[in-house]
C-alpha cells in the first residue's frame, strides 16, 4: 500500500458528533493503530475530522477512501469501526449492508452545491485542506488583480442577494459602505442564526468556516473595512471553536491582519458571542449588541452602510452570502449567475425538516420546485403520509400548501405565495399537523423575543398569541378570526423592525390558506388534526381491547381502568389528554378524536 | 439650508436635518405622541407618531425620520389613523383602568388620547402587567403597571442628568423600567423621570391625594433655593403648593433639581420666618423691619467706630441673585469699606 | 471571589471588552451572575449598575440566580416542536419534580431550560445533557439518561 492511498473521512458536525462521532474518530484511530504494528496501515491512513454534509439524519456518516475510490457508510457506531477496518481496509471488502443506499444518492443528486461544495470534504480545522481545494486563490486574485470597485462589480453582476432572510443585493450594500464618508469602516458577519428549524450558517462555519472567511476579507478589501466581527450565538459552541482556530490558522499564514498577502491591505476579525436574543439577528440590534448595549433596534434611516457600529460605515452579512463570495470570484459572475432565475440568482442552502423521510441540509439552485426539494430530495412524507404544507422562511415566513406544490422556490415566488425564502428554514408538515397550533408556536417564539421597544410588538404579539391559545384550547369565540387578521396587519404595518413587521406572517399565511382549521377549532370546537389537547378526548375501542395493561402503566394520571385480559376504560375526567395511551397501544385500540 | 417638503398638501420650507415631527409642529401641524420630547434623543417606540411618505411602503415615524428635498408627507389618513387607534388600544388594554382615582388624570397623555379615539371599549383585553411592589423612597411613587415604556424617564437620568438610576429591564411583555435588581429606588431624587413621564406612572409622592387637575391653579415662580435662577410653576391648591414643575421652554428647559422640585413644604411650615427676629436677653423677639434694619446699620456703625472697617466680614449667599450679590459687595466696600467680602458658593 | 473578579477584569482590559463580554466572563465563572459581582464591577468600571440589570435581564443566557448542577437544555425549535419536544419537557419537570413556573430543582441538582434551535433539526428532537447533545430523543431514553445523573 502507498502512502496515504487510505482516507477515512468521518463526519464531525453536531450532527455527527451528537450520534456518537467522537467515539467513532477515536476507534478508528485505536483500530488503525492496532492493525498497524504489522501492516502498516496505520501510516498510510489519515483520520479525517469533517464538517456537515448535510445528510445529518444517517449520522455517523463516515467515508473510506481506498485508491481513490470512495465508499460511504451511514449510522456507523464506534463499535462498527473494528469490523470496517478489518473487511474493508484490511482486506478489501467494503461492509456491503452498512454502505449507504441509493436514497442516500438521490438526497445529492438535484443538489448544486456552492456554498457546500467543500463542506464534508475539507478538514474545518485545517487551512492547508481548503488550500488544497482552492482557498484564498480569489483572496490572491481580488488583491493582486481587481480594485474594489471591480470587486463590488463583480459581486454586483453575479446578482447574488442577502442569504439572511430580506433578500437584499450584496453588491449594492458593499456600494454604499464604499461609498460612504467615515472611517474605519467595518464588516460584520451575522453569525446569529436564530430562525427555529435553520441551521445552514452553523453548519458552513462548522463544515468549512474558512470560506467564510476569505469571503469576509475579500469584502472588506471591496467596502474599505479595516475591522470586522463575526457575531455568533453562544448556543453553538462548536462553530465558534472552529472559527476561533481558522481565524489563528489564517492570521499565521498572512491571509489575515496586517499587510495581507503583501499588499499593505489591513483587516482583522474579531469574535463576539451573542447572549442569546433572536432579534440580535435585526442590523441595528446586532450593532447595538456590538456595542454592549441591550439589542434593542433603533429606526432607520439611517442606513448601518451610512451609520453603524460606533456611527461608522458598516457592512452587514449572512454567513451563507459571504460563504458564496470566494466561489463567485473563483468562478466569475457569469458561473454564478447561470444558476437560478432571472431576479434570483446562485443557489441557497435550506433546511430540510419535518415529516420528511430525508431531512438534512440541502443546497439546491433558487428556482428549483418545492416538488423536487420535498420528493426527489427529501424522499417524500415519512410513514407514508401525506403533504399538508410546508412552512418556510421561520417565524417570519408562511405556509406553502400541498396544492402550490409545484411552486417554484425564489424569493419572488415564494413571496407572491405569502411566505418568505428567509434563512432557509423549510419545515415540512402532514396531515398530523395542526396549522393554528404551528401559527401558535410560532407567534409563542417571536412574542418571547419581542425586545418590547415598540408598542405594536410588544404588546400587539402578545394579544395575537393569547387570541390563538385561546383557540387551541377550545375557547375561540366568533370574531376572533377577523381579529386576528386585522390585529396581525396592523402589527406588521406599525412595527418597527423586522422582527415586528414579519411576525404575524405565520397567521396570516394559515389564515390565508388554512381559514377552514381555525374555524373548526372556534365554532366547533374541533381539531381537525388531532393535536390541539383541549379539544381531544381519548376513549377505548373496546372491540380491539385486548387488556394487556401497557396503557394503564404509562398513564401519568392514573385515568385508565380495567382488569387484565378485559377491555380497559379512560375516565374522562382525570384524562391530562398527554397522548401516551395512544402512542403505547399495539392493538390500535385508543381512539383519538 | 432649508429644504422644502410639503406636509397635508402644504408646502413648507425646514431646515436640513430637522425631523418630520420638528417640521410639522414648527407649522402646527399635529402629531400625536407618547415617546417624543425635543430635548431627549428620538426613540421611535410608542409608533403613535407614523406618517406616511409618498413613494416608501410601509409607515414611518415622524421623531426619527429626516426630512429630504421634495418629500410628500401625509400625517393623517384613514390608514394612519387606525394603526394609531389600535396602538393605543393595545396600550390601554396592559393599564389599569383606573382614571378616576388616579393622581394624573386630567394631565395624562394616554388618557387624552383614549379620550380623542373614543376608546370606550377594547377588543384586545388580555393578560395585564401585575406587580405588587411599592418603592419606599421618600419622593417619587413608582406605579409601573402604568407605565407604557416610552423609555422618557430612562433617557432623561442618563442623557441629561447623567446618572442612569434606571434601565429598562426584562424584554417583550415583561419589560420593565426599573432600578437595579428591582430595588427601590435610590437615586438623587431629581424628580426629572416624574417630570417627562406622560402617564400615572412616575408621580410626586408629596402630592399624591392633594388636588384635582381643575382644582390647581398655577403661579409662575422662581427657584429660591440657589442662584440659577430656575423657572418654576407652583402648583396651587387649596392655598397650599402641592407640586412644582417648569415648563420646558424656560431658560432652564423645564429641568430642575431635587430642592426645587420637590424641595418646597417650607413654603407652608409653620417654623418658617415671616418676620426679622432680633435677640433680647438671650431670646429671639420679633420685630418690624424698619426696627430690624436700624438695628443692623447701628451695631455696623458702632463696630466700625471701635475696631476699624475690617473688623467687619461680609457672606453673602448663593440663593441670591447676581444682582443682590453684586449690590453686596458694593455695600461692603463702599458703605461699609472693607475688602472682607466673600461668598458660599466659593467653598 | 475577589481573585476572580481581578482576573475577569484583567480580561475585559486585554480584549477590550464590553458589558456583554463581561457579564458572559462572570456567567462563565460562577454558573449565574451574582449581585455582588455586578456591583464590585460597575464600581471598578464607573458603568452604572442598572445597565448591567439591564442587558442581564434582556438576554437569555444570562441568570441572576444559581442553577442547577446539571443543566438540561431542551430544543425548542420548529422541528422539535413538530417531534413532541413539549412531551420531553413535561416528562422532565414530572420526572426532576421542578415546581412549575421554576426551572430549577429545589435541591438544585437539576435546572431544566428550553433553547430556541440548536440548529440540530435533522436529528430532532434534541436534548442537551450538560453540553452534550442527544438526537432523536424519546421521553424512555431521556428518563434512562437523568437517572444516571440523578
Amino acid at each position: 500500500m502507498q502512502e496515504g492511498n487510505i482516507v477515512v473521512k468521518v463526519c464531525m458536525g453536531t450532527g455527527g458528533i451528537a450520534a456518537g462521532g467522537t467515539a467513532v474518530v477515536s476507534a478508528f484511530r485505536e483500530e488503525l493503530e492496532t492493525a498497524g504494528v504489522s501492516a502498516s496501515v496505520e501510516k498510510n491512513c489519515t483520520v479525517h475530522n469533517v464538517g456537515c454534509r448535510g445528510f445529518c439524519a444517517r449520522d455517523v456518516l463516515v467515508d473510506v477512501i481506498v485508491d481513490g475510490e470512495k465508499t460511504t457508510y451511514e449510522y456507523i457506531k464506534s463499535d462498527m469501526v473494528s469490523r470496517i477496518v478489518e473487511e474493508h481496509i484490511l482486506q478489501g471488502r467494503p461492509v456491503e449492508e452498512w454502505v449507504v443506499k441509493d436514497d442516500y444518492h438521490t438526497f445529492h443528486e438535484k443538489q448544486v452545491k456552492v456554498v457546500l461544495s467543500d463542506c464534508g470534504e475539507v478538514d474545518p480545522e485545517d487551512i492547508e485542506s481548503y488550500v488544497n481545494r482552492g482557498g484564498y486563490a480569489a483572496l490572491s486574485k481580488v488583491l493582486t488583480t481587481m480594485t474594489p470597485e471591480e470587486t463590488i462589480g463583480l459581486i454586483k453582476a453575479s446578482g447574488l442577494r442577502g442569504r439572511g432572510g430580506a433578500g437584499f443585493p450584496a453588491g449594492l450594500k458593499w456600494e454604499f459602505a464604499r461609498k460612504a464618508v467615515g472611517e474605519p469602516k467595518y464588516l460584520i458577519c451575522n453569525a446569529d442564526e436564530g430562525d427555529p428549524g435553520a441551521f445552514m450558517d452553523r453548519s458552513i462555519i462548522e463544515g468549512n468556516p474558512h470560506s467564510v472567511i476569505e469571503g469576509m476579507v475579500i469584502g472588506a478589501y471591496a467596502i474599505g473595512a479595516s475591522k470586522g466581527y463575526v457575531y455568533i450565538r453562544a448556543e453553538y459552541p462548536l462553530a465558534v471553536e472552529r472559527l476561533k482556530i481558522a481565524l489563528d490558522q489564517a492570521r499565521r499564514k498572512g491571509v489575515l491582519g496586517d499587510d495581507i498577502e503583501g499588499r499593505g491591505f489591513d483587516f482583522d476579525i474579531k469574535i463576539k458571542l451573542g447572549a442569546g436574543a433572536f432579534v440580535c439577528g435585526e442590523e441595528t440590534a446586532l450593532i447595538a449588541s456590538i456595542e454592549g448595549n441591550r439589542g434593542m433596534p433603533r429606526a432607520k434611516p439611517p442606513f448601518p452602510a451610512q451609520k453603524g457600529l460606533w456611527g461608522k460605515p458598516t457592512v452587514i452579512n449572512n454567513v451563507e452570502t459571504l460563504a458564496n463570495v470566494a466561489y463567485i470570484v473563483r468562478n466569475g459572475a457569469d458561473w454564478f449567475a447561470q444558476f437560478g432565475t432571472e431576479k434570483s440568482k446562485g443557489t441557497k442552502v435550506f433546511a430540510l425538516t419535518g415529516k420528511v423521510k430525508n431531512s438534512g441540509l440541502i443546497e439546491v439552485p433558487l428556482g428549483i420546485s418545492l416538488r423536487e426539494i420535498i420528493y426527489d430530495i427529501g424522499g417524500g412524507i415519512e410513514g407514508g403520509r401525506e403533504l399538508k404544507a410546508v412552512q418556510t422562511g421561520g417565524p417570519s415566513g408562511g405556509c406553502i400548501t400541498a396544492g402550490m406544490i409545484d411552486i417554484a422556490v425564489d424569493y419572488e415566488s415564494l413571496a407572491k405565495a405569502g411566505s418568505i425564502v428567509g434563512s432557509g428554514g423549510m419545515v415540512v408538515m402532514d396531515e398530523t399537523d395542526c396549522m393554528v397550533n404551528i401559527a401558535k408556536y410560532f407567534l409563542e417564539f417571536t412574542q418571547a423575543e419581542s425586545c418590547g421597544k415598540c408598542v405594536p410588538c410588544r404588546i400587539g404579539t402578545k394579544r395575537l398569541l393569547e387570541i390563538l391559545e385561546r383557540i387551541t384550547d377550545g375557547r375561540g369565540r366568533p370574531g376572533d378570526v377577523e381579529l386576528l387578521e386585522k390585529l396581525s396587519n396592523d402589527v406588521r404595518s406599525a412595527s418597527l423592525c423586522g422582527l415586528g413587521q414579519t411576525a404575524p406572517n405565520p397567521v396570516l399565511s394559515t389564515l390565508r390558506y388554512f381559514r377552514d382549521e381555525y374555524e373548526a377549532h372556534i365554532h366547533e370546537k374541533r381539531c381537525p388534526a388531532g393535536v390541539c389537547k383541549n379539544l381531544l378526548t381519548y376513549s377505548i375501542l373496546e372491540e380491539f381491547c385486548k387488556g394487556c395493561t401497557m396503557c394503564a402503566r404509562v398513564c401519568p394520571a392514573g385515568a385508565i381502568v380495567g382488569e387484565k385480559k378485559k377491555p380497559h376504560k379512560i375516565i374522562e375526567e382525570i384524562c391530562v389528554k398527554c397522548g401516551a395511551c395512544f402512542e403505547t397501544c399495539k392493538f390500535k385500540a385508543i381512539k383519538k378524536g | 439650508m432649508t429644504v422644502s417638503i410639503t406636509i397635508d398638501g402644504r408646502t413648507v420650507k425646514v431646515r436640513e436635518g430637522a425631523t418630520i415631527l420638528q417640521a410639522s409642529r414648527e407649522n402646527d401641524i399635529y402629531i400625536p405622541t407618547l415617546c417624543d420630547d425635543p430635548r431627549l434623543e428620538p426613540y421611535g417606540g410608542c409608533r403613535l407618531c407614523l406618517v406616511q411618505i409618498k413613494g416608501m411602503a410601509r409607515p414611518v415615524t415622524a421623531c426619527t425620520t429626516p426630512v429630504s428635498e421634495g418629500m410628500i408627507v401625509e400625517t393623517t389618513n384613514e390608514e394612519i389613523e387606525n394603526l394609531r387607534r389600535t396602538i393605543v388600544e393595545l396600550l390601554l388594554s396592559d393599564h389599569p383602568n383606573d382614571c378616576m382615582i388616579c393622581e394624573k388624570a386630567g394631565d395624562c397623555t394616554l388618557q387624552e388620547l383614549a379620550y380623542f379615539y373614543n376608546l370606550r371599549e377594547n377588543r384586545f383585553y388580555g393578560e395585564r402587567r401585575q406587580y405588587a411592589e411599592s418603592d419606599g423612597n421618600p419622593f417619587i411613587e413608582r406605579n409601573m403597571e402604568k407605565c407604557i415604556l416610552c423609555g422618557k424617564c430612562v433617557r432623561v437620568c442618563n442623557e441629561v442628568q447623567g446618572v442612569s438610576a434606571i434601565e429598562i429591564a426584562y424584554r417583550g411583555f415583561s419589560a420593565k423600567v426599573c432600578p437595579p435588581f428591582e430595588k427601590d429606588l435610590d437615586c438623587e431624587f431629581c424628580g426629572q423621570c416624574v417630570s417627562v413621564c406622560p402617564t400615572g406612572a412616575l408621580m410626586g409622592k408629596l402630592s399624591m391625594g392633594k388636588g384635582r387637575q381643575k382644582d390647581i391653579e398655577k403661579v409662575e415662580s422662581v427657584c429660591p433655593y440657589c442662584g440659577c435662577g430656575c423657572n418654576i410653576t407652583l402648583h396651587v391648591a387649596r392655598n397650599e403648593v402641592i407640586r412644582v414643575s417648569s415648563r420646558p421652554d424656560s431658560l432652564n428647559e423645564g429641568w430642575l433639581c431635587v430642592k426645587g422640585r420637590f424641595g418646597f413644604k417650607f413654603n407652608s411650615s409653620p417654623d418658617r420666618l415671616k418676620h426679622p427676629l432680633i435677640k433680647r436677653n438671650g431670646r429671639f423677639e420679633e420685630a418690624s423691619w424698619d426696627e430690624a434694619l436700624d438695628y443692623v446699620a447701628q451695631r455696623l456703625g458702632e463696630i466700625k467706630e471701635k475696631h476699624g472697617a475690617d473688623a467687619i466680614a461680609g457672606l453673602s449667599s448663593a440663593r441670591c441673585t447676581n444682582e443682590e450679590n453684586y449690590l453686596f459687595q458694593k455695600f461692603m466696600r463702599a458703605a461699609v469699606g472693607t475688602n472682607n467680602v466673600d461668598h458660599c458658593a466659593r467653598y | 471571589m475577589q481573585e476572580t473578579l481581578e482576573k475577569i477584569l484583567r480580561t475585559y482590559h486585554e480584549n477590550e471588552g464590553n458589558v456583554i463580554s463581561l457579564l458572559q466572563e462572570i456567567e462563565e465563572s460562577f454558573g449565574y451572575l451574582p449581585e455582588e459581582a455586578i456591583n464590585w464591577f460597575s464600581e471598578q468600571l464607573d458603568i452604572p449598575p442598572s445597565r448591567f440589570y439591564g442587558i442581564a435581564t434582556f438576554y437569555s443566557q444570562f441568570h441572576l440566580k444559581p442553577r442547577g448542577e446539571n443543566i438540561i437544555t431542551a430544543c425548542c425549535g420548529t422541528a422539535c416542536h413538530v417531534k413532541g419536544s413539549e412531551r420531553l419537557i413535561n416528562s422532565l419537570m414530572r420526572e426532576l419534580q421542578i415546581p412549575s413556573g421554576e426551572d430549577t430543582s429545589e435541591d438544585r441538582k437539576f435546572t431544566v431550560e428550553k433553547v430556541n434551535c440548536v440548529g440540530a433539526c435533522s436529528i430532532a428532537p434534541v436534548v442537551i445533557i450538560n453540553k452534550e447533545v442527544h438526537g432523536k430523543m424519546t421521553a424512555d431514553r431521556l428518563m434512562k439518561e437523568i437517572r444516571k445523573i440523578k
